[in-house]
């Protein structure tokens, strides 16, 4: 008897009307959902922390720092996922390589590791520089060569080079800033890209993708602002979260009109996959669509945070509604990366049929491993402020 | 005045060769070297591609042995099918000729694939039958001699 | 006095200049328009470079040629990995359409609407359509899956990551994920027969001559001559694959 594939099998009871026979087994699972989000929320959490720096926002110090090293706990993790997923994980390599000109994924290998290297390991380290090489001077034992390496050896602190880590950070922002577009620009490009699926195929796509990821950024770094906060029990200044909150407003209204205006578009130029589609988003895409997506995730938080716009009253109140904004926006942003994803391979491409999806919980592409992903960055965060507490940096003078 | 480069400038201009430097020699030594050979690909790839065994030997080999068989084919209907539509595949057969490795199908549902009645097949292009109305009982070839399907047995 | 700002012998080197770059770029247009006719001028000219022909008309669904795919080339038996299959289309008279693959056709079809209901009803065997601007390998990270010198989209197992960006960029649903090898599979027009001049597998064993193959650089190929007396259309036209798979007599419901 052959090897059966009972997971498969139990589908094909669960197929709408006619599917291409390959199209039965879904490709992409829940890790290439959380790859998006994961990619967003470090988009998102720089453009922040750049706010502050290139625009001076001086209100927003306190999350600096906080928002930068977010990014880059989640964005050490942001290619695991995928790779992970990959049939052949030992060959990942290849994608560095030799990697093909006309693919959006090999050259996203590329703009990953530009992002990584020169824009936020080098803010980081301007940044810290200075810190760094007195805690090296502080410390004894292993913690100061641990310091000593992360400075590169170098223990110059005299005025002129500060100047100079200044100089080189905010240069290092501003290209950061094009970057960080680019970074969530690309991974919904990834998917806008792929002609072959008109849920996907959309020139907005990087847009919807990168506003999204802004939202996201956002709000996750309002939220780890609020908990590391309360761990350390330190007061939280309700004035930061205002302000964090009305730009969150604003990103999100500019998210919902774009991702609504893509939606008016399709349906208004009602093309030959129209009626697939409008199935989809009926039937199998109604929860995480209408009810994540759309109430839950977008809805309800932008009425909270325009009721934040002036309700300036019970600070208890403001900082439990923040909360539950930030909490409701990730929900609503993770409902959004599931819809793209998983909904564009509902469909058949034969655009007569759905096939259907269900989350196992143990193996490679379970729930359990994508949950792992999404912890691991938290504990990578915790090294970080563990390693480079921002609340114990040389106080600046500028 | 000298020309004043920062020193953080430096170290980290000498951290960025060193890693340029190990990914160039890392990729000079992973890459396939046949890579790039025709295009954009692992040239071996189009042997490794031409290597699997055949399964199918083609009309060809089938008349070796058995040309009695093909001029009993070439009289009557079935004459443009070839062996192995209906036989298998017969490259071992062909190989090494014992009866048990070349299919000999004679079920009403093998026959049925081509000439039970369907809304699809056109008339002109093949001969239809409703299988569970047909002569039911009784196998297809007991009656039709499958080379030569018109020359009926009883 | 002489008021041109440009000397006429000037003008007159400048006009040829000019009128040599539009005719080259012209030609280079004209040129490029002629790729989309049956994908043809490959760059290496001592090679075939092969299309593919399915007569609908001729099809009468027995399944032969998805069968002896998955014999040949190591596809598992299950039904959820086909390197070709066939569907039979049913229009019913209310104007449904109606498709059906058992088992990729394998196991024969069973006629699933009564006669009466039927407006019309016919069968398209399926399989890739080899194109030259295939979105498949646009896609591919890596540079595993790659247009062959004889114009065969192919896999290459021992490169492919499996990251299954191409099966999601096929529109036409050909590709699949090997469930034992871990990469990306795919029809390859049996290239391991066309190097020993067998025909591929399906071509070989279809009973009514429905499946062609050939040359399409060779005027006086059987393939080309096909092409020249019949009205052929390729599946998606719109999304410019260069799909060198031509239909004939193929209906506007299939997809």
């Amino acid at each position: 008897m052959e090897p059966g594939y009972p997971h498969l099998t139990e589908i094909l009871s669960h197929i709408q009307g006619y599917i291409f026979p390959n199209e039965i087994d879904l490709q992409w699972g829940i890790l290439i959902v959380v790859y998006p989000f994961i990619t967003g929320l470090v988009a998102g959490a720089f453009i922040l922390a750049s706010l502050e720096r290139v625009f001076r926002v001086k209100i927003l110090k306190p999350t600096y720092q906080l928002a930068l090293l977010t990014a880059l706990s989640f964005l050490l993790v942001a290619t695991l996922p995928l790779i992970s997923h990959l049939a052949q994980p030992l060959r990942a390599y290849e994608i560095m390589i030799t990697p093909h000109g006309s693919s959006a994924m090999a050259i996203f290998g590329f703009v990953y590791l530009w992002y990584l290297m020169v824009v936020l390991l080098l803010e980081i380290w301007f940044d810290y520089r200075q810190s760094m090489v007195i805690w090296s001077q502080e410390k004894t034992g292993i913690m100061k060569w641990v310091y000593k390496i992360i400075t590169l050896g170098l223990s110059d602190i005299s005025p002129r080079t500060l100047e100079w880590d200044r100089k080189l950070g905010y240069f290092i922002t501003v290209i950061g800033i094009p970057s960080a577009f680019i970074l969530h620009g690309y991974v919904g490009f990834i998917f806008g890209s792929i002609k072959a699926n008109p849920w996907w195929s959309t020139p907005l796509m990087p847009i919807i993708f990168l506003f999204s990821a802004m939202v996201s950024g956002i709000a996750m770094v309002m939220l780890i602002y609020m908990v590391v906060s309360y761990i350390r029990t330190k007061d939280l200044d309700i004035n930061v979260l205002d302000a964090i909150g009305k730009y969150l407003f604003f990103v999100l209204i500019l998210d919902f009109t774009i991702e609504g205006l893509d939606q008016i578009h399709r349906i208004y130029e009602a093309e030959e996959s129209f009626e697939t589609i409008k199935l989809l988003v009926e039937g199998k895409l109604y929860l995480t669509l209408f009810i994540s997506q759309g109430l839950i995730g977008t809805l309800i938080p932008l009425g909270l945070l325009a009721f934040l716009q002036f309700y300036k009253g019970r600070i208890r109140l403001r900082k439990t509604l923040y909360f539950i904004t930030g909490i409701l926006i990730l929900i609503g942003v993770y409902s959004m990366r599931w819809n793209v994803v998983i909904g564009g391979q509902l469909f058949s491409k034969s655009f007569s049929g759905f096939t259907s999806f269900k989350v196992g919980l143990i193996g490679l592409d379970g729930t359990l491993m994508a949950a792992f992903w999404l912890i691991l960055p938290f504990g990578i965060l915790a090294f970080l402020l563990w390693l480079l507490p921002p609340w114990k940096m040389v106080p600046e003078d500028y | 005045m000298k020309f004043y480069i920062p020193p953080q400038l430096t170290r980290l201009s000498i951290a960025f060769a060193i890693f340029i430097t190990l990914f160039l020699l890392l990729r000079k030594l992973l890459i396939p070297d046949t890579f790039g050979q025709y295009g954009h690909y692992r040239g071996d790839s189009l042997t490794d591609n031409a290597l699997p065994v055949v399964h199918y030997a083609g009309q060809q080999a089938c008349l070796e042995c058995h040309q009695d068989i093909e001029d009993q084919k070439q009289a009557d209907v079935h004459s443009r099918i070839k062996c192995e539509t209906c036989h298998g595949p017969g490259q071992k057969h062909s190989e090494s000729a014992e009866a048990t490795n070349i299919l000999k199908p004679d079920s009403r549902e093998f026959c049925g694939n081509c000439h039970e009645k369907n809304a699809a097949r056109r008339s002109e292009a093949v001969v239809q039958i409703i299988i569970n109305e047909h002569n039911t009982g009784k196998k297809c070839i007991e009656c039709h001699n499958p080379h030569q399907p018109w020359t009926m047995k009883e | 006095m002489d008021n041109e700002r440009v000397k006429p012998s000037r003008r007159k080197f400048l006009k040829s200049a000019v009128t040599i770059a539009g005719a080259a770029i012209g030609y280079q247009w004209l040129k490029s328009g002629q790729y989309l006719l049956y994908g043809a001028d490959p760059e290496d000219k001592n090679v075939p470079w092969y299309g593919i022909v399915i007569d609908i008309e001729k099809c009468i669904g027995c399944g032969s040629c998805a069968k002896s795919c998955k014999m040949e080339n190591d596809v598992p038996k299950e039904p959820f990995f086909f390197r070709n299959w066939v569907e039979q289309y049913t229009v019913k008279n209310d104007g449904s359409v109606e498709i059906t693959s058992p088992n990729g056709g394998i196991d024969g079809f069973k006629q699933t609407v009564p006669d009466e209901e039927i407006f019309k009803s016919f069968f398209v065997p399926k399989m890739c359509n080899h194109c030259y601007k295939s979105p498949c390998e646009q896609v591919c990270p890596v540079g595993a899956t790659y247009l062959s010198p004889e114009g065969v989209v192919m896999v290459d197992d021992k490169y492919c990551i499996g990251c299954r960006y191409c099966v999601q960029a096929c529109p036409y649903g050909c590709r699949f994920i090997h469930p034992e090898r871990k990469v990306a599979s795919k029809c390859t027009l049996c290239y391991h027969r066309l190097k020993k001049n067998l025909a591929p597998a399906c071509m070989e064993v279809c009973p009514t001559g429905a499946r062609m193959y050939g040359n399409l650089r060779d005027k006086n190929s059987e393939i080309v001559k096909f092409l020249k007396e019949h009205t052929t259309q390729v599946l998606r036209p719109n999304l410019n694959t260069g799909s060198k798979l031509y239909y004939n007599a193929l209906g506007m419901e299939v997809k």
